[in-house]
């Protein structure tokens, strides 16, 4: 290519060479204008194109986005229980104080002088920790401030284990809104806790299971796929026939029966010991059991790449395997990875709440959709209509559900290249 | 038929493959928990742990303990004693469970079909009609709704606000409807959208053209010539159905108070009981495995091309 560029023309040349070279000059700087129109930008356009699948994305965006701020929103607590006044409330409007429970003891019945009070009292100790002098006294004192922190400080008493961002956010917020909570629109449970906050908390844990565990399939399923297909022969026979006994396996069963053991006292013990949570696990084994149509679409993919034309020619030009895998394979293979990636997330999420359903999933204090779904069926079958207990975080999960299954189905449609110019 | 011979004896081989597989990796579970059953509640003496120990058999070293389980389930068919549920036999919970959940199950699957194919069927032949858009938001709510989810609303609709059906239970006819229901309905919507889309193509082939042409009634080009066709796609769903069906029955089961398999199971798992869970394990393997083996043969015979693999 470069020895015929106009810039190699030589300079002796007269002037019908010169505007020959003028022209070339031209094409060359005209089809460095041209775009070509890659896979993903012609499926974002298809994808655009349905309102649905659009719809569903940005509902889903939203979603994100107020599940990662939860902690910054001005929701009541969800883990404080009051069972005297107000459990089983039905959707009100009657706005409430943080901190107002009498049995909380907060200062002034308010989260923010309480807070300042019990900061006071910590800042005084930390004043002691310095003034002295004894390092005995000193590691005492430590130890009283981390000790008192855990067990008193007003944020351990509305909230469960938070994290450190989670931490920084809620002290925002107690900046932002003060005492400021939104009224119990969703009711209360059976414990008197905010149906709202428990739906909000909830989908931050559905949402992580359900990408984690789906990302743990995608690195099996990818692995898997692409050792079988890439290998090829006995390799690649005795691989897919281990997924095929694999298939024939009621997961569901084995997976129940997985976390039991998992459940187990001592196992737990053991686990905790060396620093694993058991959400750890259950991510894991969710997202171990998910990857085998993966593994099989990958292997089945890349298997008829490797002697598709395109890969041909590319040797032929003399590309390189690392050019050939990444530039030509990978991308045609990542199209059908994303369409079931978004098709395994309602999945994986409805297993998630299934399980938790059961009682066999996240445990409390954590809370998740399935859970919050499970004490609502449990209050269903009481003498009184408590419908806000199923409804709300069942309108919750069906709607993600919903909306994850179009999305789905869009980008489907927009990564099949058969679908090109039907619309 | 030779074919399908050995296909059977090919299958039975993969299958107690696959047992002998989920029975290796329940019984490792079983027995790395720490304890036995008779540690848990009020202490036994010794003495007599010993021999209820050498009872068991949980005194033998562990390779024996699985060869002799192993061989309990081959030649008697015996799962052992349950952990948790007193004086029963694994054996005996599954014979009263298995006839419960397979009439749940059969009456969903039914439902499922006398709902699903019908609906993809009128969506098809009126394609862009109300009628098809409506079945077909249907069907995404249907597969979208968790059919937890979808009991709860149905026992608030039917049993509280309107009150025509029980609660739960299990006998009578009235009481099978509902679990039924929403044990169908996910696999009806699969089932529609499936025959939908199969309609739509062979819809379009020329053999429906040709029988159009030559003045068959609508009526006939479509349960003649089109549906058979249409269904490849759903019979060979059956097998995924399957096991659909089996996973929601297990809440149904729980939620509708029905003293099927599926509410054993997850009491065994809740307890802790480690053989009850591991013979329902075994059982469900089986089930599925018959089932997708039934599907297998029964495409084979739909459509000729079709080689048992």
């Amino acid at each position: 290519m470069s020895d015929r560029s106009p810039l190699t023309v030589a300079p002796v040349a007269g002037a019908r060479e010169t505007r020959q070279a003028e022209q070339l000059a031209k094409l060359l700087e005209e089809s460095r204008e041209i775009r070509g129109v890659s896979l993903w930008s012609d499926a974002w356009r298809r994808l655009r194109r349905r309102r649905t699948a659009m719809a569903s994305m940005i509902a889903l965006g939203v979603l994100v986005v107020l599940a990662m701020l939860t902690p910054l929103l001005p929701l009541q607590s969800p883990i404080d229980k009051d069972l005297k006044f107000r459990r089983l409330l039905p959707p009100e409007l009657t706005s409430v104080t943080m901190g107002s429970r009498e049995g909380l003891g907060f200062k002034d019945a308010s989260l923010v002088a309480e807070l300042a009070r019990f900061e006071g009292e910590l800042d005084e100790l930390r004043r002691q920790r310095d003034a002295a002098s004894d390092p005995e006294q000193r590691v005492q004192l430590e130890d009283r401030i981390r000790e008192r922190t855990e067990v008193e400080h007003p944020f351990n008493q509305l909230w469960n284990r938070l994290g450190s961002v989670a931490w920084g956010m809620c002290r925002l917020r107690v900046a932002i809104f003060g005492d400021y909570a939104i009224p119990s629109i969703f009711g209360t449970d059976k414990l008197g806790r905010d149906l709202l906050s428990r739906v909000f908390w909830g989908a931050r844990v559905s949402l992580v299971v359900g990408v984690v565990a789906t990302l743990v399939s995608l690195v099996i399923g990818v692995s898997y796929g692409a050792t079988a297909g890439y290998l090829g022969g006995i390799v690649d026979s005795v691989m897919m026939r281990i997924v095929d006994i694999l298939y024939s396996i009621p997961f569901i069963f084995v997976v129940i029966f997985l976390i039991t053991f998992l459940g187990e006292d001592s196992v737990k013990a053991w686990l905790r010991q060396r620093g694993i949570e058991q959400i750890t696990i259950f991510y894991f084994v969710i997202g171990a059991i998910y990857w085998l149509t993966m593994s099989r679409v990958v292997r089945g993919q890349v298997l008829s790449l490797r002697h598709e034309q395109f890969i041909e020619a590319a040797r032929t030009v003399g590309a390189s395997t690392w050019r050939i895998v990444f530039r030509h394979l990978v991308p045609n293979v990542l199209g059908i990875v994303i369409v079931y990636l978004t098709l395994t997330i309602p999945a994986v999420m409805l297993f998630e709440a299934f399980l938790s359903f059961l009682g066999l999933g996240v445990a409390p204090p954590d809370v998740s959709w399935g859970q919050l779904l499970n004490d609502g069926v449990e209050a269903l079958s009481s003498v009184k209509l408590f419908w806000w207990v199923v409804v709300f975080p069942g309108a919750a999960l069906a709607a993600t559900l919903f909306a994850l299954n179009f999305l789905g189905d869009g980008v489907r449609d927009a990564l099949d290249p058969k679908m090109k110019n039907r619309d | 038929m030779r074919n399908l011979i050995g296909y059977l004896i090919r299958r039975v081989g993969w299958l107690l493959l696959t047992l002998w597989i989920v029975y290796t990796v329940s019984f490792v579970l079983m027995r790395s928990v720490p304890g036995n059953p008779f540690s848990s509640e009020r202490a036994v003496p010794p003495a007599i742990e010993r021999q209820l120990r050498a009872r068991y058999n949980l005194d033998a070293p562990p390779v024996r303990q699985y060869l002799d389980y192993a061989w309990g389930i081959v030649s008697r068919g015996d799962l052992g004693w349950c952990l948790r549920l007193e004086d029963y036999s694994v054996n005996q919970v599954l014979a009263e469970g298995f006839p419960v959940s397979a009439s749940l199950a059969i009456f969903g699957l039914v439902f499922a079909i006398a709902l699903g194919i019908p609906a993809g069927v009128i969506s098809a032949v009126r394609r862009g009609s109300f009628a098809d858009l409506s079945m077909m938001t249907a069907a995404v709510l249907g597969i979208a709704v968790p059919n937890f989810v979808l009991a709860s609303i149905v026992i608030l609709l039917f049993v509280f606000i309107i009150p025509l059906f029980p609660a739960g239970g299990w006998g009578t006819l009235r009481q099978l409807a509902l679990p039924a229901f929403c044990l169908g309905a996910p696999v009806a919507a699969y089932i529609a959208r499936l025959t939908r889309a199969g309609m739509l193509e062979v819809l379009s082939r020329e053999h429906v053209r040709t029988a159009m042409a030559k003045g068959l009634s609508s009526r006939a080009v479509i349960l003649k010539h089109v549906l058979p066709g249409a269904l490849l796609p759903v019979v060979s769903y059956l097998g995924p159905a399957t096991a659909g069906v089996l996973t929601g029955s297990l809440v149904l089961e729980k939620i509708f108070a029905i003293p099927g398999m599926g509410s054993h199971f997850i009491n065994a798992a809740l307890q802790r009981d480690y053989t009850l869970a591991m013979g329902m394990v075994l059982t469900y393997t089986v089930l599925l495995f018959v089932m997708n083996s039934i599907v297998d043969i029964s495409y084979a015979v739909i459509d000729p091309r079709v080689k048992l693999p």
